[in-house]
């Protein structure tokens, strides 16, 4: 039987390189990718969580956040090429339209 | 048994998810995050989800890396390959990702509430018809705001890509 703090353990280090990857990388799909990762380390937390306590609220929260998730990357490749088409640039740093 | 499959997964999922981050190629980091999955939903089935561990592969795996993928080739990433990764030339970010790291580990290494290696409860019998007895019963609320949710993010893509008319 692998222990619970096993599987939180392998979360949390997916979510650091998830993390590292939005805030270092520069590319927009690797940033959007980098956030899948992040989305599903999550989901390892919940799912772990919903065995040790005999709970199936962790999988049913596992299923929302997939599928909100495949709503987002919907909406972010298509916003991704629309500002291809406008601007041509894949670099974060480049995207300043909104002068934020 | 059981632990030596989580190691293996555990260890590959990570390896994948650093070449993710590394690759230069957005085509590689495209592959890798597909295998990271594939191995994530390998640890679903060790923790008795097998339900969890398909939807796994069909939507992310099927869907959303394929939609990556698709993408990848509309756009010319040529560009995007040549420009360099280098960690060190952003301080904050990095001395925030060290802090939220070490962070974590410290909470769960402190708690003893994690150390359990036995499960509190459990429960045999037909996991999946239970599951979806709650997911039907109980979640029938927010499972149809879901759906609504998709079917406004499935217009807004649409929409969003679609190439301006005048």
């Amino acid at each position: 039987m692998v222990p619970l703090w096993s599987y939180i353990l392998l979360g949390v280090v997916l979510f650091v390189i998830g993390a590292a990857g939005v805030l270092l990388r520069r590319n927009i799909l690797v940033v959007l990718m980098s956030l899948e990762l992040l989305l599903n380390s999550v989901n390892i937390n919940f799912i772990a969580f919903g065995r040790h306590y005999d709970d199936f609220r962790g999988q049913i929260i596992a299923i929302f956040v997939i599928a909100i998730t495949a709503a987002e990357v919907a909406v972010a490749l298509g916003i991704l090429v629309a500002l291809v088409r406008n601007k041509s640039t894949l670099k974060v740093d480049d995207v300043t339209m909104m002068k934020g | 048994m059981d632990q030596g499959f989580f190691l293996l997964f555990a260890t590959v999922s990570v390896i994948t998810a650093v070449t993710v981050v590394v690759a230069r190629n957005p085509v590689h980091s495209a592959l890798a995050l597909m295998a990271c999955f594939l191995q994530i939903s390998a640890i679903f089935v060790l923790l008795d989800a097998p339900l969890l561990a398909v939807i796994q592969i069909f939507v992310y795996v099927g869907a959303i890396m394929v939609l990556f993928l698709f993408v990848i080739m509309m756009i010319d990433v040529r560009e995007a390959v040549l420009q360099r990764f280098l960690p060190g030339g952003n301080l904050p970010a990095l001395v925030l990702l060290v802090v939220l790291g070490v962070e974590m580990f410290v909470l769960v290494f402190w708690s003893d509430r994690f150390s359990a290696t036995q499960p509190v409860a459990v429960s045999g019998g037909d996991q999946i018809r239970a599951l979806s007895t709650t997911l039907f019963a109980d979640y029938l609320l927010p499972f149809e705001v879901a759906s609504v949710i998709l079917l406004a993010a499935l217009v807004g893509a649409i929409v969003l890509a679609r190439k301006e008319s005048g």
